[in-house]
């Protein structure tokens, strides 16, 4: 139905490229093919439907720049499987020819002097120029725009305005639907409330009630485009309860509810529709296992695990894609329909290069309305870096480095604790560490950096508990996320290993000492779960730190050793 | 922007650290052979038939303080044919007993739900007596974390 060619037509121009030097530095290793907004909406139309999506925007509605990881392990069956492939592996799987714009879009080698090259990504004028000239081309009442969530939290003026910001602006964008995860820790309060008046539907079969177990939101829409019936079921993250503080929405249960979908498609079929989605906060793993166990869902548009991928992955007769991050890529989907049923899909991964892109005007005009209020606050220069600071990989992430340095000197501690959060953009060395760099790696509504004693054992059960959310052999076990951050205590951990059994060799790193499983340690961290935790908010305490140290330099972190992948 | 920032070396009282819902101190816990003898006392070796009980628990609890757990057995629930008693046990809290549920066939349908404590990850284990005597068995794991981190 869906051939691999046309999977691959984002990189078909890549892919046209030798790659057969292949020595040296990347950036060098092939000629710079810039695309221009032409290259980037190039798309050969299909059927009456198109279904657009975007995920996991994180509030970001300027471009900036996201590297992807250079450690993405996939365990049980994920192993060593797309989404689970970074660098040269992922190039290789996806015919990405190293050095073009795919490959800096897409992977993480040579980042920086690649970003050189090609500039930032994203921005939500960016996307709006995209979206806008998709409906154009295909027509207004053939398009279906769907937003997969955790579109409200991770910038200081989303914080501020209690995601305010990013409805006008999804709004203003024309979404459809969204579902949701980070929305939640604005409190259930807010999230009713922007549900109930919003120009989109807010979709949720997996939340109920704890009382009487009634959905909390609509589970499903039906939508007409191109004269074909779309259902688009929505799934929130599953593990928000786990992941995020429940007080602030203490009479909502989650879970996956498999059995609850599978009756969605069953009614939704009987409504008559062709195509039915899964608007899904699951996570890739998560949604690949519910895939081969649902029935007769078409597509899971997927999130939470910020993968993109240039091809869709098919399970069975259901079709997964995996649309990034950050407003760094708009997926576009054309689905041919015929005698009631998806006959052809095609897609298209598109990289929302900032430069290529002219910015929406309205859309731009929206954007700075919004964000005037802080204008003058995200501009402040705290200090600068010397070093690529970034967030995604399983263990670490420089900027992670810099978030533990800044607990450890202005709270004083031994240890730090920073939590394994995929988002917050990337820093080039060079550049300048705003309030908008600090507060788009820290924005949440439990900042709170607490000081406290833990023993050697709680510390070791933390790190056990964290890894087995990451790495259980069973994605229905996993939450999303990565490995919690550690600054001054080094460990090894065998992600094969079950749960209890991963994380050994605990370190003092100042000491060179073992950890000693009686001890007691001051620790700091930020992000308790728990209410009411005390400390001042995490980016002041990151503000301090960078202010003090003017320019940030980060040493190669080789604290974790893994084993075991 | 200002900062109430010290460097105090006094631990912040009641800080909930991030990951603090398993670091309690740790009780005397059941474990399988508890959860055993319990139903050894009741029913004595008699044998264990699977099937017929859907024990419908979540893989991970949102809240261990209250776990909801749904039961149904599947049973005409006939004078002839019933559901006499459902028993659910935990394996890894102080005490293995959770709750009996005792039913007739004027109940017309054996199932019930409650919410459970669990105090770590555990299985929990349901035994089904018949009006003929037969017992049936089924057991499912709840996992039970510290959160945070996700996402």
């Amino acid at each position: 139905m869906v051939s691999r060619r046309e999977f691959l037509q984002a990189t078909a121009a890549a892919a046209a490229i030798a790659t057969a030097s292949g020595l040296g530095p990347l950036g060098r290793a092939a000629a710079q093919q810039k695309l221009s907004q032409a290259d980037i909406l190039r798309f050969d139309p299909l059927g009456t439907v198109t279904i657009l999506h975007v995920t996991d925007i994180h509030a970001q509605l300027m471009p900036l720049h996201f590297r992807e990881p250079s450690v993405n392990l996939g365990v049980g069956p994920a192993k060593g499987q797309p989404p689970h492939l970074v660098d040269a592996e992922f190039r290789a799987h996806f015919k990405i020819a190293n050095g073009s714009a795919d490959a800096f879009a897409l992977t993480s080698d040579d980042f920086v002097t690649l970003a050189k090259t090609y500039g930032r990504m994203g921005g939500l004028d960016r996307v709006a120029t995209l979206a806008k000239a998709i409906r154009a081309e295909r027509g207004d009442d053939k398009v279906l725009l769907l937003d997969g969530g955790d579109t409200w939290q991770g910038s200081w003026s989303s914080l501020q305005s209690k995601g305010q910001d990013m409805v006008e602006v999804m709004s203003a964008l024309k979404t459809d639907a969204m579902v949701g995860h980070w929305e939640f820790t604005l409190g259930a309060e807010r999230v009713k409330e922007i549900a109930e008046s919003a120009s989109f539907a807010f979709l949720a079969q997996n939340i109920r009630d704890k009382e009487w177990n009634e959905p909390v939101f609509p589970p499903r829409k039906v939508f007409e485009k191109g004269g074909v019936k779309i259902a688009v079921i929505g799934q929130a993250l599953p593990r928000t309860a786990i992941a995020n503080p429940r007080w602030m929405f203490p009479d909502w249960e989650f879970g996956i509810r498999e059995e609850e979908i599978q009756k969605q498609v069953e009614e939704a079929r009987a409504e008559g529709a062709a195509i039915v989605v899964l608007l899904s906060h699951d996570g890739f793993d998560v949604d690949k296992k519910l895939a081969s166990r649902v029935k007769g869902l078409d597509i899971i548009l997927t999130a939470h695990t910020h993968d993109a991928m240039p091809g869709m992955i098919r399970v069975g007769d259901t079709v997964l894609v995996a649309s990034g991050s950050h407003g760094k890529f708009l997926s576009r989907l054309d689905i041919a329909v015929k005698n009631g049923k998806v006959a052809d899909i095609r897609f298209k991964l598109m990289p929302v290069f900032s430069d290529a892109i002219a910015p929406d005007a309205e859309m731009a005009a929206l954007i700075k309305k919004v964000r005037e209020p802080y204008a003058a606050d995200l501009a402040k220069e705290i200090g600068r870096t010397d070093s690529l600071l970034y967030r995604r990989g399983n263990f670490n992430g420089s900027f992670d480095d810099l978030i533990c340095d800044a607990m450890l000197s202005q709270r004083d501690a031994e240890i730090a604790l920073s939590p394994g959060f995929r988002w917050g953009g990337s820093l080039l060395p060079g550049d300048a560490i705003t309030w908008e760099a600090i507060t788009n790696a820290t924005a949440i509504t439990y900042p709170n950096c607490y000081r406290m004693e833990m023993t050697g054992a709680q510390l070791k059960e933390i790190l056990e508990d964290v890894a087995d959310n990451i790495f259980h052999p069973d994605p229905y076990f996993q939450g999303g996320g990565d490995m919690v951050r550690v600054g001054g205590m080094g460990y090894a951990i065998d992600v094969g290993k079950p749960m209890g059994s991963r994380i050994s060799g605990l370190t003092h790193l100042k000491s060179g000492q073992p950890i000693e499983a009686a001890k007691k340690y001051v620790v700091s961290g930020w992000a308790s779960v728990n209410e009411g935790t005390q400390g001042p908010p995490i980016w002041d305490v990151v503000r301090d730190h960078v202010a003090a140290t003017k320019t940030i330099t980060i040493k190669p972190n080789d604290a974790v050793k893994v084993t075991g992948a | 922007m200002s900062s109430g920032l010290t460097r105090r070396s006094t631990i912040t009282a009641g800080a909930a650290a991030a990951f603090a819902s398993l670091l309690g101190s740790r009780l005397a816990f059941a474990d399988e052979k508890a959860v055993a003898a319990e139903i050894k006392k009741l029913y004595g070796d008699k044998a264990m038939a699977e099937g017929k009980i859907k024990l419908d628990v979540p893989e991970i609890a949102e809240n261990g303080l209250v776990v909801p757990v749904n039961v149904e057995i599947d049973s005409p629930m006939t004078e002839a044919d019933y559901v006499k008693a459902v028993h659910i046990y935990a394996d890894g809290n102080p005490q293995p007993g959770i709750v009996t549920y005792h039913f007739t066939p004027a109940c017309g349908k054996a199932s019930a739900a409650t919410r459970m404590r669990l105090a770590q990850t555990q299985n929990i284990v349901c035994v089904a007596e018949m009006s003929n005597g037969t017992l049936h068995m089924a057991k499912a794991n709840i996992k039970v974390t510290i959160g945070g981190c996700g996402g």
